[in-house]
């Protein structure tokens, strides 16, 4: 108690040393993603100026041109693949992780394991026969092949988080519903959902951030129509001359659906990028 | 209820039948996302190992042969490959130590009596929120590039000026690149370790004269290092596969320099539509990171007890 007390009144100075220290650190670290707002509210000439311009009238000019020109539908498409892909996740996730938490078999833990190893399954297992079939559906370019990768890819991770949520429901929850005779159906809809409903909100978020950030699938499987949001910032890599503010404001709005869902699920982040392991 | 619906087979209903059927309800909701992952990942895979036996170039029609083991014989003998395993692994350690390191000292900042943490710790997970080819972009063209690039400039009193870092340096520019977005998931791993720690027990070490140094070494780190070991796995698991920051960046190059097994991947499938050899790639990088996920996640995960409850 008095150690406690000795240590309280040691602290301002070293906490506000630390302090400084911390948001120094902070600061370089989020110094790149400052820099890109900076930039994306600069006219061209600042953005490409030796010495970099610090001071300036920000301008809403090149937001206005990335969204006047061919970036919207970029953005739809990386929409509809994020949004549907993890609705299917939902829809085939939630009875999965509710036979695994509630009524575990035999062999749950195998196929726990199974949902996690296809997650870490390197693409090349699995890249080009995908590929080559996407090919022969002409599913090339079709954003629906996007939405089923995704979901291939989110399913292990939807899977193990949902089920890592109702396991801290208490079980005789769902042993009273299946007593007063509820259906399977019913019971999904009328209880676990309602039950876990934070869970399965932070689940759709995380399985929307891994979705629209992907890049490897979107590059190789779309080349126009069906292209996203990442694959038009490819565009500014080479050819198109110096267009440094607009590429600042493309990368931003590309970036922010996903900056904004993270920050809401902050709390959950962390549950989801462990699959659940640490809360 | 039950002794009809099997009744009607005339036979009486054995508790082991019973128990089959019960078995394969309580498996029924499982199976649609099972079928489907096990579809869209294993009936690939099986064809993948298949390709990998054939000589096959997507765009020379007809040129489907069976050529036995040479795509691994030329794995072993392939310079581009060992180049490709060794950058890929080369990448992988020196982003995730580096990260790791950097991502318990921010952890341990975030833990102390700091100002403003819950601030901190939002504008800390920025960088690996931010879309992985937008970050390359921002780093590669307006904080690298010699000319109008901010580091060039602050760097010109140190004569640092005008250097090209991404070209001079591919592969620091990559591993820096991947540090900045890495670091904050070690962190938020870390710092969920840290703060399952019992406050008392490090102050008890404290009136014991223990010195911070001492404390930290013996009872903060055995904590944290099942946690540091979990972020260390799964950023390995992800930091293997790097693509988008290669793409962006470097584009593997110069010369192969940057080239790590993803990156060759997809220039041997998607350049030069070497099917068969592209696929024996892909088994290989598939038997090696199945141990290591295998091993190292059912280990650490019975660490964290996301075992059944029953």
């Amino acid at each position: 108690m008095s150690a406690k007390l000795v240590a309280q009144r040691q602290f301002p100075t070293s906490r506000l040393l630390w302090s400084v220290v911390g948001w120094l650190v902070v600061f370089v670290f989020f110094f790149p993603v400052l820099w890109m707002w900076l930039e994306a509210f600069k006219t061209e000439p600042q953005a490409a100026s030796s010495p970099p311009t610090f001071l300036f009238a920000p301008t809403l000019e090149e937001f206005q041109t990335v969204l006047a020109g061919n970036f919207p539908p970029f953005f739809i498409n990386s929409a509809i693949a994020s949004i549907s892909s993890t609705l299917l996740v939902l829809l085939l996730g939630i009875p999965a992780a509710y036979a695994l938490a509630i009524r575990p078999v035999k062999r749950t833990r195998d196929v726990l394991f199974f949902f996690i190893s296809t997650r870490f399954l390197p693409f090349a297992a699995s890249l080009l026969p995908l590929y080559l079939l996407a090919r022969d559906l002409q599913l090339l370019d079709n954003i629906l092949a996007l939405v089923l990768i995704y979901t291939t890819i989110n399913m292990p991770l939807g899977v193990w988080l949902l089920r890592s949520f109702l396991l801290e429901i208490p079980p005789e929850l769902f042993e009273a519903a299946r007593v007063d005779g509820a259906s399977f159906s019913t019971e999904i809809r009328r209880i676990v959902v309602p039950l876990i409903a934070p869970g399965i909100a932070a689940t759709s978020l995380i399985c929307l951030i891994f979705s629209w950030n992907e890049f490897f699938y979107a590059v190789n499987f779309t080349s126009s129509v069906a292209a996203t949001a990442p694959i038009f910032l490819v565009s500014f890599i080479s050819g198109r001359g110096l267009f440094y503010a607009k590429l600042a404001a493309a990368a931003t709005l590309a970036s922010l659906p996903v900056l904004i869902a993270g920050w809401i699920a902050q709390k959950q982040l962390i549950r989801g990028l462990t699959m659940g392991a640490v809360k | 209820m039950v002794g009809t619906i099997a009744g009607s087979g005339g036979g009486r209903e054995t508790a082991a039948s019973v128990a089959r059927r019960d078995g394969w309800l309580r498996r029924l909701p499982l199976l649609p996302a099972f079928v489907y992952v096990l579809i869209l990942t294993q009936i690939p895979f099986a064809l993948t190992i298949y390709y990998s036996f054939f000589s096959w170039n997507l765009l020379k029609p007809g040129s489907f042969k069976f050529t036995g083991i040479d795509n691994y014989a030329n794995l072993i003998t392939d310079e581009n490959i060992r180049t490709a395993v060794w950058n890929t692994v080369l990448l992988t350690v020196c982003v995730i130590g580096i990260s790791a390191v950097l991502g318990l000292a921010v952890a341990s900042l975030l833990n102390s009596e700091v100002f403003g943490k819950g601030l901190m710790r939002t504008l800390m997970i920025a960088p690996f929120l931010i879309m992985p080819t937008a970050g390359a972009l921002i780093w590669k063209d307006t904080l690298l590039n010699p000319l109008f690039g901010l580091l060039p400039y602050l760097l010109t009193p140190f004569g640092l000026g005008r250097v090209d870092w991404v070209n001079q340096y591919p592969m620091a520019t990559v591993v820096t690149v991947e540090v900045w977005r890495w670091t904050p998931f070690m962190m938020l791993i870390i710092l969920a370790g840290l703060q399952s720690q019992n406050p008392e027990i490090l102050e008890a070490a404290r009136v014991d004269g223990a010195n911070a140094f001492q404390a930290f070494r013996r009872i903060t780190l055995p904590l944290v290092r099942p946690f540091l070991e979990l972020g260390a796995l799964l950023g390995s698991l992800f930091v293997v596969q790097t693509f988008d920051s290669i793409y962006m960046l470097t584009y593997g190059g110069p010369g192969t320099d940057t080239t790590n097994l993803p990156f060759l991947l997809y220039l041997v499938a998607f350049q030069g539509f070497n099917i068969g050899q592209a696929s024996a790639i892909g088994v290989v990088a598939v038997v090696l990171t199945t141990i290591v996920a295998t091993v190292g996640l059912r280990t650490l995960f019975s660490i964290f007890q996301v075992e059944p409850r029953r």
